[in-house]
């Protein structure tokens, strides 16, 4: 065998193991979407969402103060985070591209975002329980939304910097003020994009469940109200896994199924929508460039 | 005459108006940036550490690290076990995950059909969109019962006599254990890791690639010794970025780890993490002492994974600005 | 008018529907819930239970951030006057020994004194062990190791096993002592008597003491343990109802009683209490948990009793009742 013919089959012997590395991955894919298709499904009922959960050992009842607490703990983050994460990513974008600090501060943004999602209820607890005196599913909208801000923060930035600067020229060459040009260009031209990373946010803090553990808890009971305890479909399926019930087991799946299925819907969504985006700003170059009318 | 005036001075108006709405615009888009990116950290690290501060008092920075009895009963504190197991499966996590994710980065970028490359890209982002809850149901209902009756059994059989290695494997095989975690772990953190190898190779300017194609390389000499060697420094900071991650990971720890407050003397042992001790005793620190020396676990773990995540970005940051025409 | 009618009901069901806070035990968790289930169906009443161990019960309680806290670990009359509560005992059980023996299925183990305590300080590590083999020589005990489970958090079920353990066992007493939570020897730690539950039943070779309604509502065996008459009794609400026969229960001690290793020859000897905790400087909350609380004692004892707990016996009862008038928490 040549030397060459040599280097070659081991060449092709590696790239068939990145090859199985990718399998690798896919298989568990496949496996842990498989395993919440096959058990999840199963247990799905209309019961789960409408009904009250029973005393320990009695089969049936259903998961509905969960699904309500975790329905009203992560839109009041979303409309608490979303807003201040824009306003910081516009800021990013707009005004701090000059400046060194500013840019250190972005990128410490970029670390928060991994930052553990426990530690943010152990901070939020010390802030809105401890002194509250109890357990209130507010904390945990707080704690939620601290974890979605710098995510919003960074995608905000990263989309309004995808949008050419020729844009932003040619409204200040018609004699617009910056806010103008933010407002009625550049944010209207990213829209797209910030959307989705407001979707991603959104499908981030909803599977969390660490953050609530301490700050909105859990409450058996079904209850509107943001200063007391509040269920979470996340911390519910940590105690009903941990229980011993098989009911309680079955029901866990069946939310996870549930929780899951949601998530990846709005990812995929959000990478949909991103996909498309991507192509807008070109197009509206190739468009203004060739002189035509409209869009 | 009068007319002129009164345009001017409208324009004026209009002109101040526009440089007030200007200035507060700036002010309050600047205030939540230098929130997001300063104060917020700053004053999370601060609370933390003031509820830390009892625990700092009595046991000090060195015990706290070192010593091992983690004794609610006798308040007396020392998280050497949790540290140990954080730092663990950490590692162990990365060592499963790194080659696999270099390895998926190489097929996406260099091996995958066009057609096929956004299945597998959409399939990695898929596995990251998983919430981590989901990963510890799994592992506890499907994983762990595997690992116990058939996976770890075997391993027992076939490594636990060798010499040095076969420690490693003893113990009942219950499936919660270090060994079931990081892998979990590891599958947690591929497509984070992949997700950030594959753009770093994305950024290797195709001309140096060619000159190596055009003096006869074969595609994996020019992995090896052209794409990998560049973005060297975006692989380590993947790494590092990917190890933050699981330094912080909570849930699925939680549900594999046995809790067992004590260092593990073998992969098959339940152990502990800090996460996983706060997220199970915080609610149940009945002393201030024990809640304080909780924060104080919490608060190591924020400088910790904080300083790692810098580093990771600041090793990327130095690969782009290489690369990045 | 109807209008008027609608909102008054509406209004006054709203004003009288109470909800009311608790947490603690998981011992008691079976039957607490019951309990509010009931009775939110009979009176419209909200009770919110949180299962979370006696640790937790003892410590919300202190922070009054629940109505009331509940504990099987009883406070001693200095601790309860420390932090100006109140203490009385609601319902009794007891741990039992579960275990999950794949190879012996449901047959029904005898344990003594001196093989739960070596079990646990890990020095009998198989099943197949000659001294557990000769406590029960018509059974092949398989050459497994033994899971042995315990609590990880505060827990009172702990604090009555350790308990029982101090007493039975010198070694034990010396080297890890009682409380609601112990430096265990050997073993995993699970969450709640749910968590310990869910272990052994998921460890081939578990064993573990849960409150007795969880290992039968899950089909766990359950070990006939050695009393302090030298006889095997198994758990049930008669042996149970044995040990709480010499129960000496004192108000003005706050009601401080231990139900582990009593005389009697049918005495189960792993029987314990679980007590409630009221804040006596809040005495509208006080009174509030109150109202549950008559209504458990009143209509609560059938429930109790299909799920295998003890209800207070009735002169326990009109203690209980006089001991709430003096400090001004009568419902």
């Amino acid at each position: 065998m040549s030397r060459k013919t040599r280097r070659k089959l081991f060449s092709n012997f590696m790239l068939f193991v990145s090859f199985l590395t990718a399998a690798y991955g896919i298989f568990w894919l496949f496996w842990i979407l498989g395993s919440l298709v096959v058990n999840g499904f199963k247990y799905l009922s209309p019961e789960l969402v409408y009904l009250d959960p029973t005393p320990p050992g009695e089969e049936g009842g259903g998961l509905r103060p969960a699904f309500v607490g975790h329905l009203i703990i992560t839109s009041l983050a979303t409309i608490i985070g979303v807003p201040i994460g824009i306003m910081a990513g516009i800021y990013f974008a707009e005004y701090g591209r000059n400046s060194k600090f500013f840019m250190t501060i972005r990128q410490i943004t970029d670390i928060m975002v991994s930052t553990p999602s426990i530690l943010m209820g152990a901070v939020v607890y010390a802030v809105l329980v401890r002194p509250v005196g109890h357990f209130n599913g507010f904390s945990g909208a707080v704690a939620l939304a601290l974890l979605m801000l710098p995510v919003i923060a960074i995608t905000t930035d990263e989309m309004l910097k995808l949008v050419p600067k020729e844009m932003r020229e040619a409204a200040y060459a018609l004699g617009a003020y910056k806010w103008q040009v933010i407002k009625n260009v550049v944010m209207r031209a990213a829209k797209v994009g910030i959307l989705t990373g407001v979707i991603l946010g959104v499908a981030r803090i909803a599977g969390e469940t660490a953050p609530l553990l301490f700050t909105s808890f859990n409450n058996n009971v079904l209850t509107f109200d943001l200063k007391d305890p509040m269920a979470s479909l996340t911390v519910t399926m940590f105690n009903y896994v941990m229980g011993p019930y098989n009911y309680w087991h079955q029901q866990a799946w069946a939310a996870a199924f549930i929780l899951t299925m949601g998530v990846l819907l709005l990812s995929i969504v959000a990478r949909a929508l991103l996909q498309r985006n991507l192509l807008e700003p070109l197009f509206y170059i190739v468009r203004s460039i060739t002189g035509k009318k409209g869009g | 005459m009068e007319n002129v005036a009164e345009a001017q001075k409208s324009l004026r108006e209009i002109k101040t108006r526009g440089e007030f709405l200007e200035r507060f615009l700036k002010l309050s888009l600047g205030f939540w940036a230098l929130f997001s990116g300063l104060l917020f950290p700053i004053l999370a690290g601060l609370i933390l550490l003031y509820e830390a501060r009892l625990a700092i008092e009595e046991f000090g920075f060195i015990h706290f690290l070192t010593y091992t009895n983690w004794d609610p009963v006798q308040e007396d504190f020392g998280a050497a076990t949790m540290i140990f197991g954080t730092v663990v499966s950490t590692i162990l996590s990365m060592l499963i995950a790194a080659p696999v994710a270099i390895g998926i980065a190489i097929f996406i970028t260099e091996l995958a059909p066009n057609w096929f490359k956004p299945i597998v890209s959409t399939a990695v982002e898929l596995l990251a969109a998983i919430p981590s809850i989901i990963y510890g149901l799994w592992g506890f209902f499907i994983l762990a019962p595997i690992m116990a009756t058939k996976v770890e059994p075997w391993l027992q059989d076939k490594l636990g006599d060798v010499p040095l290695v076969g420690k490693l494997f003893q113990g009942a095989p219950t499936g919660v254990d270090v060994l079931t975690t990081s892998l979990v772990l590891s599958i947690m953190i591929i497509p984070f890791m992949a997700a950030v190898v594959r753009d770093a190779f994305n950024m290797v300017p195709p001309i140096m690639k060619e000159s190596a194609y055009g003096l006869g390389a074969t595609k994996w000499e020019v992995i090896r010794q052209v794409v990998i060697p560049y973005t060297a420094s975006g692989i380590a900071g993947g790494l590092i970025l990917s190890a933050g991650r699981a330094l912080g990971e909570t849930m699925a720890v939680t549900f594999l780890a046995g809790n067992r407050p004590e260092i593990p003397k073998s992969l098959l042992e339940p152990f502990t993490t800090i996460t996983v001790a706060l997220a199970n005793q915080f609610t149940e620190a009945d002393t201030d002492v024990y809640l304080s020396a909780l924060y104080y676990a919490g608060l190591l773990l924020y400088l910790v994974s904080f300083t790692m995540l810098g580093i990771a970005k600041f090793m990327v940051l130095r690969l782009e600005k290489r690369w990045k025409v | 008018m109807k209008k008027v009618l609608l909102a008054t009901a509406v209004f006054s069901g709203a004003v009288l529907a109470l909800e009311i806070t608790g947490a603690g035990a998981t011992f008691v968790f079976p039957i607490m819930s019951k309990w509010a289930f009931e009775y939110n169906k009979e009176t419209g009443h909200k009770v919110n239970y949180q299962s979370i161990g006696s640790g937790g019960g003892i410590r919300q309680a202190i922070n009054r951030t629940v109505d009331y806290g509940a504990t099987d670990g009883p406070l001693t009359p200095e601790e309860v006057e420390k932090n100006k509560l109140l203490q009385f005992p609601a319902v009794i059980g007891a741990d039992v020994m579960a275990y999950n023996i794949p190879e012996i299925g449901n047959t029904v183990l005898n344990l003594d004194q001196k093989a739960v305590c070596d079990i646990y300080m890990g020095k009998i590590t198989k099943w197949n062990d000659p001294y557990l083999q000769q406590l029960n020589p018509n059974v092949k005990l398989p050459d497994r190791p033994i899971v042995v489970v315990h609590r990880s958090d505060g827990s009172g079920t702990t604090w009555i096993f350790t308990n029982w353990l101090s007493k039975v066992c010198p070694e034990w007493k010396e080297k890890v002592g009682f409380g609601t939570s112990v430096k265990w020897p050997t073993g995993v730690g699970a969450k709640g008597n749910e968590g310990v539950t869910n272990y052994v039943k998921r460890s081939q070779g578990g064993i573990g003491y849960v409150e007795y309604i969880y290992a039968k509502q899950n089909n766990l065996p359950v070990a006939r343990i050695k009393n302090r008459e030298g006889n095997f009794v198994e758990p049930s609400v008669r042996t149970m109802q044995e040990a709480a026969r010499n129960a000496k229960w004192d108000k003005s001690k706050h009601f401080y009683e231990v139900l582990t290793d009593q005389p009697g020859k049918d005495a189960y000897p792993i029987t314990g209490a679980t007590f409630v905790l009221i804040a006596k400087d809040q005495l509208e909350r006080a009174k509030k948990a109150n109202v549950f609380f008559k209504w458990v004692f009143e209509k609560g004892d059938r429930y109790a009793q299909e799920l295998q707990y003890i209800p207070m016996p009735e002169n326990v009862k009109k203690l209980i009742a006089e001991y709430w008038k003096e400090h001004g928490v009568a419902p």
